[in-house]
């Protein structure tokens, strides 16, 4: 028989939520991963499934300020929420900034890029998101602060060396690091 | 030419803005118009008869596509070195992660629950799982002996030694499966129907395996079938080969049902059902003269293949290449095999077989040594191969190498005689034990003997009339820096700032085949294909007048428009030549196994808690040649990378296995070193310029998995005594050896 706790059970519901600044309302299964939620209905791929048990990081959010792995949290804890994404992460006017890409990288972004803090990528944006929370609170860490602040972001490429390198960058690059939204 | 600009630089990662912002497009990221999603059905036993597949009610069957081996178009094969492997079970399995049944539905959940509706009856047969029952024949699993490939490799004659050396050493060593643990699981998605044939999307490393397994699998002509890479989430060897799998069965069901099919593998799935690094078992005897020289290696080495043959020859040709380390030893025997278990396919991860054997040799080495009464490093500098001298398949080292100036920096960096004194000291009255250990070790780059010439690479460069470059190479880029380091070395040799380069998507239908991308080749094979192709582009748009001495961008967008106003499209399509003097004859396997090797020596600094048996990695000290460094950022994170690995490899990453099946398929159970876990790794280079690799570059990508794990077992036993001969060395594994210590 079909197993009722699936998210394909029961009835959808409406969340009014707030993600990377803007208003939104999502149409999900109230037990449905938040993860799946973001990706599939809010089309914010960037946030990635690394071992859907909430272990490797790779789909950590910000979630009212706090980082969460999305792929442990229900869609309904959503209602309300301020979120925010790896996408909500680069921000500014890209005309001003001059780059033909688009937008200005945050402060962690750009030292990810100088320093080799990205391989294959896919743990990126939920390293990024680590380390920009964690640099929100402790501007300015110690380098086992930083090691504790990124523990629960896994990386199979980089042997960690290079992204500490890139979070110890970005707080010299910077008096005012990215504020978490509250 | 400008002064080298951009070789040596650390210029940062082509894609990288796309992956610091998360706008690369992995193929989870990718969706199609009424598309549906995949499952796999497995074998719920490790060796049987397939008797009767069912299909429980309460799942709306008729809303779903089924496919088992009769919807096969073509034939029942994933075809890589020998057809023995079926795309989908058909009368028997051989391992209890055999694919049997597929599924395809547009709702992923209940295509889930469909999965574990489906109901196969097998008869089953005996199985075996151990390279012990697999060498000793208890059971015949594949073919007459079990064996799926077995090498000789002898030089000199071990035998009339035993009898007069002052020392003979014998010790026998292990080391586990390891799983890859990209942090993408494998996903593949397939549109096909008999009009315009099988395409293809996917997290892979070799886009033309998949291409030659697709062909084979539908019967359909070459250009019937399309094959491209979606950006991807780590490789390490993991990709390989399986993804022609995956592509296989997610082709088939939108075959069948005629819609885009998705498939993307949970962790657990990925973990238990795909390949892993192959378990070994190396035997050692060594004679060694009273001077510390060796006289003689005889080394036997076993690695269990799981129940295919797929890689496991050439991973077996690797290894047993790589056991007898740097060092010259007149007489060398290698005995090598891999045998049949009932157990998934294992498969490539980077090192190759290598890992195993050098693991087995370094370790080995530090207890020849302490036999011997001399140290550890004295050992093997009496014995380090110098130029002119022969490794164990005859190949005489043509380049400069200088072992023992390697193994100087590396002590001196890691202060290794200091710290072992004071260890010596401080340790008798601490719980908390340190010890220092290193491994000394070779890597060869390329595919082994004849195996480029046969591969026969190409990859191509274009140029537009703007005065764009674009390279076209079946080469992936999987996080390890191919893109990069490709424009690098195009931008360099056409004088271009890199912004003018364009890495073209590995996509059959636009790219050449430059071979997969594996085995640390894409940098030195492909790479200077790429340079070679430039240079001719270039030569060119001299030859025909518009380009001169001194030119910048624009002159060069000038020229390209001039060229190809008159002469029409300007590209260069350049083939791998091999080099004329490099020999191997696969007879007698002897000869010139690699173009080049890359050289170090690791050193590692351990902590153990002799209270819970709790190993740390304290301190890392990596030096390297390896030819001429391209991107010095890249480079250093693949040996960090490859080092944390290496950790891994050594101490947490422990598979434990229930007849056949991997039990502990979660991240949460099998443990990968996280940010808490690794030491300093400090990473240092030497360059002495190889000159047949593009600038001067040789291979690095799989140098690192080497030489870890055995630098921290001679750590752990320098710091506790323990003969640490299997890894990984767990607490469990630990206690037992410390018991054996004291008793």
């Amino acid at each position: 028989m079909p197993d009722s706790s699936r998210p394909g059970q029961g009835r959808k519901i409406f969340l009014d939520c707030e993600i990377n600044g803007r208003a939104l309302t999502l149409e999900a299964y109230p037990m449905a991963r938040l993860l799946d939620v973001l990706r599939e209905q809010a089309g914010l791929t960037g946030t990635k499934e690394g071992c859907g048990e909430g272990e490797c990081g790779a789909c950590a959010v910000e979630f009212n300020g706090l980082l969460v792995n999305s792929c442990l949290v229900p869609a309904l804890q959503a209602a309300s929420a301020k979120i925010r994404t790896i996408e909500g992460i680069a921000g500014g006017n890209p005309l001003q900034h001059g780059h033909p890409l688009g937008e200005r990288l945050d402060a962690v972004q750009q030292a990810f890029l100088a320093h080799g803090g990205a391989q294959c990528g896919i743990c990126t944006p939920g390293m990024i998101l680590a380390a920009v929370n964690l640099l929100a609170r402790n501007p300015h860490p110690s380098e086992s602060e930083i090691r504790e602040g990124l523990a629960g972001n896994l990386c199979r490429c980089t042997g960690y060396t290079k992204i500490f390198e890139s979070v110890l960058a970005a707080c010299r690059t910077t008096e005012f690091p990215s504020e978490p939204q509250r | 030419m400008p002064d080298p600009r951009l070789i040596g630089t650390s210029v940062p990662r082509k894609e990288g803005r796309e992956k610091v912002t998360g706008r690369a497009t992995y193929v989870d990221d990718l969706s199609f118009p009424d598309m549906l999603y995949g499952v796999t059905v497995r074998s719920p036993a490790p060796r049987g008869r397939i008797v009767k597949i069912g299909f429980e009610p309460g799942i709306p069957w008729e809303e779903f596509t089924i496919v088992t081996a009769e919807d096969i178009p073509g034939t029942n094969t994933i075809a890589l070195l020998i057809e023995d492997q079926p795309c989908l079970a058909a009368e028997f399995v051989n391992h209890p992660e055999e694919a049997v049944v597929l599924l395809a539905h547009p709702d992923k959940y209940l295509v889930e629950e469909a999965r574990r509706a489906v109901r196969i009856d097998i008869e089953r047969l005996p199985a075996i799982f151990t390279i012990e029952d697999s060498v000793t024949r208890k059971e015949i699993i594949w073919g007459e002996d079990n064996i799926f490939k077995s090498f000789l490799v002898e030089k000199g004659d071990v035998e009339p030694v035993w009898a007069s050396a002052a020392f003979i050493v014998e010790g026998e060593y292990e080391t586990g499966a390891q799983e890859q643990l990209y942090i993408e699981p494998q996903g593949m998605i397939a549109k096909a129907n008999p009009t315009q044939g099988v395409t293809v999307w996917g997290s892979l490393q070799c886009p033309y395996y998949v291409h030659k397994a697709l062909v084979r699998l539908f019967g359909l002509p070459k250009d019937r079938i399309r094959v491209v890479q979606t950006e991807t989430g780590g490789g390490f060897g993991g990709k390989e080969e399986y993804p022609s799998m995956l592509a296989g069965h997610a082709a088939l069901l939108a075959w069948k049902s005629g819609q885009p099919v998705k498939m993307i593998y949970d962790r657990a799935e990925d973990m238990v059902a795909t390949t892993k690094r192959h378990p070994s078992r190396t035997r050692h005897r060594t004679a060694v003269a009273r001077d510390g020289k060796f006289l003689a290696m005889d080394i036997d080495f076993t690695i269990d293949g799981g129940a295919y043959e797929t890689l496991s020859p050439v991973v077996l040709s690797r290894g047993t290449i790589h056991a007898a380390g740097p060092y010259n030893c007149p007489n060398v025997r290698v005995r090598s095999r891999a045998v049949a278990t009932n157990m998934p396919p294992h498969g490539a991860f980077r090192g190759f077989g290598a890992p195993q054997s050098v693991f087995a040799l370094e370790r080995h080495l530090d207890r020849v040594a302490q036999v011997v009464g001399i140290s550890p490093e004295e050992l093997r500098r009496r014995n380090f191969i110098q130029k002119g001298q022969t490794l164990a398949v005859h190949q005489v080292i043509r380049e400069t190498v200088d072992m023992g100036h390697l193994l100087d920096r590396a002590l001196e960096r890691s202060d290794y005689h200091a710290k072992r004194k004071r260890f010596e000291e401080e340790n008798p009255s601490n719980a908390i034990k340190r010890g220092i250990g290193f491994a000394a070790f070779l890597h060869g780059a390329g595919f082994t003997g004849s195996g480029e010439e046969y591969l026969a690479s190409e990859a191509a460069l274009e140029v537009t009339a703007e005065g764009r470059v674009r390279v076209f190479a079946g080469s992936t880029e999987m996080g390890q820096g191919t893109n990069t380091v490709f424009a690098q070395i195009a931008a360099e040799a056409l004088g271009l700032e890199i912004e003018r380069i364009e890495i073209m998507q590995p996509d059959t239908a636009m790219v050449p085949n430059s071979g997969p991308t594996v085995a640390s080749r894409t940098t030195m094979i492909v790479g200077k294909l790429v340079e070679s192709a430039a240079r001719s582009v270039r030569k060119s748009l001299f030859d025909a007048g518009f380009l001169r001495p001194g030119y910048n961008d624009g002159d060069f967008a000038n020229a390209c428009q001039q060229y190809i106003a008159k002469f029409g499209p300007l590209q260069s399509l350049i083939k791998y030549e091999h080099p004329t003097d490099l020999h191997w004859d696969d007879a007698t396997y002897r000869g010139d196994a690699y173009g080049a090797y890359a050289w170090a020596i690791y050193v590692a600094e351990v902590s153990v808690d002799t209270r819970t048996a709790e190993v740390r990695v304290e301190d890392f000290v990596a030096v390297q040649e390896v030819g001429k460094v391209i991107n010095p950022v890249l480079a250093a994170g693949q040996i960090e990378g490859g080092v944390a690995q290496g950790i891994g490899f050594a101490l947490y990453e422990n598979v434990v296995w229930q007849e056949g099946r991997m039990s502990n398929g979660q991240m949460t159970n099998y443990i990968m070193p996280t940010a808490m876990d690794v030491p300093p790794i400090r990473v240092f280079f030497e360059e002495i310029p190889y000159a047949r690799g593009p600038a001067g570059a040789k291979g690095i990508g799989e140098l690192p998995l080497d030489g870890t794990a055995p630098a921290i077992a001679n750590a752990i036993a320098n710091a506790t005594g323990a003969d640490i001969a299997r890894i990984p060395v767990t607490p469990e594994v630990l206690l037992e050896m410390l018991e054996s210590v004291h008793a």
